[in-house]
Parts: structure tokens; C-alpha cells; sequence
């Protein structure tokens, strides 16, 4: 059936003035809307930083060996060379004591910088290091042991301190899988909820109509013409929605990384940053508000057309 | 214009609306529906604009046979109907004007025509100056002139008012008579249900009464007939 285009501005008209003239129903709609999806976002957010910091403990399953200071170029080459020919070696990265002191205030951020202030080249603490990453994480307690091994035979003893994840390798990847599962079930059932909720919402704003869509009727509109104001202002309903919840929850997320970035640099954490969730929680939270407000609204309109 | 052939309603609760109704009106009559309550006037009229479907019988209004309509094309059958209700039935958001806008926009009528046609007929009813005004801001008299207004809008054949004057005092009562006679006289056939014994006694026009699901009486210029 083809709609004049008079008739489809009609829709959008009384779509956008159907929410104004039903002012408290839609601000209830929007409201649950808002409240659902913001606690879904709330969880989204935290699975998503969890799924990060799996990810970060996970690669963190490296081995780190420490030389002594002073150690010569050439034994720093002969002892990469060493470790980078093992078989279970995925990657060496050689990381020079004026790096390590750059990565350290890299991670600590602004809040940091005071803290490290009085470090320069000639009075930086830390030592050089390797850090080896191993193709299997079960191999690392092996690896760790060979590169002692080469430290012993060799008569100027280079390295202090070889770290690793003693043994609790196994235990650590049931945790972070076990977590994401939980994280992902959690986010399911929210989003469940939150679609339970919100077309209740607007199943209640539109049996407050029934009267006009019974007036609708009785003047001859067809069902089609009645449902297209409808759906439109189901649609707008969670288009506004989602975009207040995306607003409110980015905000308050943006305030949260840069509150805790200190504090969790130091437990060498750190939070997914907006930049990357940004885009994908607004477009999650969009898509389910967006659907659900054009579902909630065709669903009990179908129901009052039946008559 | 309307013709019932052995007409049979039965509700699903097993209640006999109908019993064998069969009637024919024709084109630019007035005819008042009279009968005790409960009698079947009201699924009288819903048969007409197809709110109710018969059990039994054939009904064709305008040349549709009403009874074997698809649901499709109902809204078309609607549009040559126009109902009025003793409660107005108007959107209580809407002005006066848009209650009555609101008839000709869901048909898909073009813009332009919709202004001329409803102050058109908002004028014909005696609104020309409360068309800003919503429903509560109006005497019920002015009220059932927007349902009147609504209801003829679409130039429909036929009017079917519900005790459109169940709400109103006597005088205000009257001038809706002169206006749905007024209609009438301007070729709408018009059937209206009624308990206003002086309206039907002074203002003669063919009378059925309803009484239960049968026609006990239909007389060209009848009478009320029942002590209230």
C-alpha cells in the first residue's frame, strides 16, 4: 500500500504531538525506560571492565626477570637472544630502566605525577627487566625455571629476580571465565527485564487511549492508519529515552575513570576508558530502547484493533 | 438505505438481543428506535455501523452486505456512517475544531479540504465561534454539536444517533432536534434510539419499537406508547 507523503508527515506529527498531549503517560514510558536501561548499562559497564580485567590479569601471566644494574650490552643481548630461542616463548621485550619509569608514570597518570617527580635518568630506582610472554600459560613455571637455570650457569650471575604467577595459573582462568559467564547472564536478564518493564509501561499509555483509538475506528480509519502514530511515538519515546540514559551514564562513567585512575594505577588497573565504550554502550542502549518502545507500542495497539 | 432480513443476535453469555428482526428504511427517512431498556435497540444500531455482527440474517446498509463484510474493508462501510452517543464520545485533548478535523484526517482527506469543511461544519451546527475550545469548556448541548458536527463531516448517508439527547435538558434537547432535522431535510437518512417521549410525541416521524429483540410496532408517524 502506498502512503501519500501527506499522510506520512501526518504520522510523524501526531506522533511527536501525542507524546506532549499524553505528557505524564510518556513521562512515565521514558522514565522506565531511562531507570532500566541505566541499571542495564550499570552492568554493562561493569561485564565490560571485568571482561578488561580478565583480559589484563590474563596477560599479565608473563614472566618478568630482572637484571642487575649495570649489566653490559652484550650480556643483555646474549640473555635476550637466550630466551627469545626458546620453543614456549611467544615474545621477549627488553624494557630499559628509563622505559620502565615512563610506563610507570604513564599508568599512574596525572595524580602521578608528583609522586615520581623526583626521578630523572640518574637517580630512576628501577632496574632493567625482561618481560617474556609464553605461547601457553601452563608452560610458565617451566620457562621461569629455564631462564634461572641459564642465570646459574652463567658467572656474573645477571639476573636478581626471575617473577612469575606461581602455580595459580589454572585457578585464575576458571575465575575469569566463570566471571564473564556470570557478567553475561547477569546482562541478559537485565535486558530482559528492562524490555518486560518499559513495554508494560507503554502497554498501560496506550489502554488510557482506548477511547481514541475506538473514535479512530468509528469514523472509518483503517488499522493501518491508526498503528503508524503509534509506532512512531513508541519509537521517539525510546530514542529519547535511550539518548537521556547514554547521557546521564557516560557522564557519570567519565567521572569514575578519572576519579579512580590513581587509585587503581596502583593496583595496576585500570578501566576500560570512554573512548572505547562509549560508542558501543550508546549503541546498545539505543537499539534495545528504540525496539522495545516500537514493539511495547505495536503490540498493544494490535491488541485494541481486534475489537 | 438499510434493510434487516430476519435478523438473529445472540451474545456469547447466551442473552437474545435479536430475535428475527426484519425492517427496511429508506433513503432520507427519520426514524426513532423506542423500547423499553434492554429491549435490543442498542445491537440494533451496532449491526448498522458493524460494531456487532449478526448471528443469523442479512443486513446491507448503502448497498453493502454488512454481515459478510471483510474486516479490510469495514473502515470503507464506516465512512458512509455517521455515529452519534448520548455521552459525546469526544477526545477530551482536542478542540472542537480537531475532534472534528480528527473525522476527516484519518480518512486521509487533503489538508486544504480538512479547514474549509470543518469550520464548514462547525458553522452549520451553531460553533462557528468555540471552535478553540476543548470539550470541557463547552455546555453539553455544545458537546453533542461536536459529535454532530463529527458525525456528518464525511457527508455520511446515514446517521445513527444513540439517545442523542439523554444528557440535555429539554430546551438544549430541541435545538438538537432542529438541528439533526435540519441534516435530514438535507438528504441524511438518520435512525436515533430515544426515551424522550415529548420529542417523539410533538416532532412525528415513522417510529419502531423495540421490545424484546422483536419489532412490536413500526408506524409511519407513531407515537411514543410507553408510560415512563
Amino acid at each position: 500500500m502506498v502512503m501519500r507523503f501527506s499522510t506520512i508527515l501526518r504520522h510523524f506529527r501526531e506522533g511527536a504531538k501525542n507524546i506532549i498531549r499524553n505528557g505524564w503517560m510518556s513521562f512515565a514510558s521514558i522514565s522506565s525506560i531511562v531507570i532500566s536501561l541505566f541499571i542495564l548499562g550499570v552492568f554493562l559497564l561493569l561485564a565490560l571492565n571485568v571482561n578488561n580485567l580478565a583480559n589484563q590479569i590474563e596477560s599479565q601471566v608473563q614472566v618478568k626477570v630482572y637484571l642487575q644494574l649495570g649489566v653490559e650490552q652484550s650480556k643483555i643481548e646474549e640473555l635476550h637472544n637466550a630466551i627469545a630461542n626458546m620453543p614456549e616463548v611467544r615474545s621477549v621485550q627488553f624494557i630499559s630502566k628509563a622505559d620502565g619509569l615512563e610506563l610507570l608514570r604513564v599508568s599512574l597518570g596525572e595524580d602521578g605525577k608528583e609522586l615520581l617527580e623526583g626521578f630523572d635518568e640518574t637517580t630512576n630506582p628501577l632496574p632493567d627487566s625482561f618481560t617474556v610472554e609464553v605461547i601457553e600459560p601452563q608452560t610458565i613455571s617451566f620457562v621461569a625455571n629455564k631462564i634461572k637455570a641459564i642465570n646459574e650457569a652463567d658467572a656474573t650471575v645477571p639476573i636478581t629476580n626471575v617473577k612469575y604467577g606461581q602455580g595459580t595459573v589454572e585457578t585464575l582462568f576458571k575465575f575469569t571465565t566463570a566471571v564473564r559467564n556470570i557478567g553475561l547472564i547477569i546482562v541478559a536478564g537485565l535486558a530482559l527485564t528492562a524490555m518486560f518493564l518499559i513495554s508494560n509501561t507503554i502497554k498501560v499509555t496506550i489502554l488510557a487511549r482506548r477511547r481514541e483509538i475506538a473514535i479512530m475506528k468509528l469514523v472509518g480509519a483503517t488499522n493501518h492508519f491508526i498503528r503508524w502514530p503509534f509506532f512512531i511515538e513508541g519509537a521517539l519515546i525510546g530514542i529519547i529515552g535511550s539518548s537521556i540514559t547514554a547521557a546521564i551514564l557516560l557522564v557519570l562513567y567519565q567521572q569514575l575513570v578519572q576519579m579512580t585512575q590513581f587509585e587503581l594505577g596502583l593496583m595496576m588497573i585500570k578501566l576500560v576508558t570512554i573512548q572505547d565504550a562509549g560508542w558501543m554502550i550508546s549503541g546498545i542502549l539505543f537499539a534495545i530502547g528504540t525496539l522495545i518502545g516500537i514493539w511495547g507500542s505495536t503490540i498493544s495497539v494490535r491488541k485494541y484493533l481486534k475489537v | 438505505m438499510i434493510e434487516m432480513q430476519d435478523i438473529w443476535k445472540t451474545y456469547a453469555n447466551g442473552t437474545h438481543a435479536l430475535r428475527g428482526v426484519s425492517v427496511l428504511i429508506e433513503k432520507n427517512e427519520f426514524v426513532y428506535l423506542v423500547g423499553p431498556s434492554g429491549a435490543g435497540k442498542s445491537t440494533f444500531m451496532k449491526l448498522i455501523y458493524r460494531e456487532e455482527v449478526p448471528s443469523k440474517g442479512q443486513i446491507s446498509v448503502n448497498g453493502f452486505n454488512i454481515g459478510k463484510l471483510k474486516p479490510r474493508k469495514i473502515p470503507f462501510v464506516r465512512r458512509n456512517i455517521g455515529v452519534i452517543f448520548q455521552d459525546f464520545r469526544l477526545l477530551p485533548k482536542l478542540t472542537a475544531y480537531e475532534n472534528v478535523a480528527f473525522a476527516m484526517e484519518v480518512i486521509e482527506t487533503p489538508r486544504r479540504l480538512i479547514r474549509k469543511r470543518t469550520m464548514e461544519v462547525l458553522e452549520l451546527v451553531g460553533l462557528k465561534g468555540k471552535h478553540a475550545s476543548l470539550p470541557a469548556q463547552l455546555s453539553g448541548g455544545e458537546q453533542q454539536r461536536v459529535g454532530i458536527a463529527r458525525a456528518i463531516v464525511n457527508n455520511p448517508a446515514v446517521i445513527i444517533a444513540d439517545e442523542p439527547t439523554g444528557n440535555l435538558d429539554p430546551e438544549t434537547s430541541w435545538d438538537i432536534m432542529n438541528l439533526l432535522e435540519e441534516i435530514n431535510f438535507r438528504g441524511t437518512t438518520i435512525v436515533m434510539a430515544t426515551h424522550n417521549r415529548d420529542i417523539v410525541n410533538k416532532l412525528r416521524k415513522r417510529v419502531i419499537a423495540i421490545e424484546d429483540g422483536i419489532i412490536a410496532r413500526d408506524e409511519a408517524r407513531g407515537e411514543y406508547g410507553y408510560e415512563i
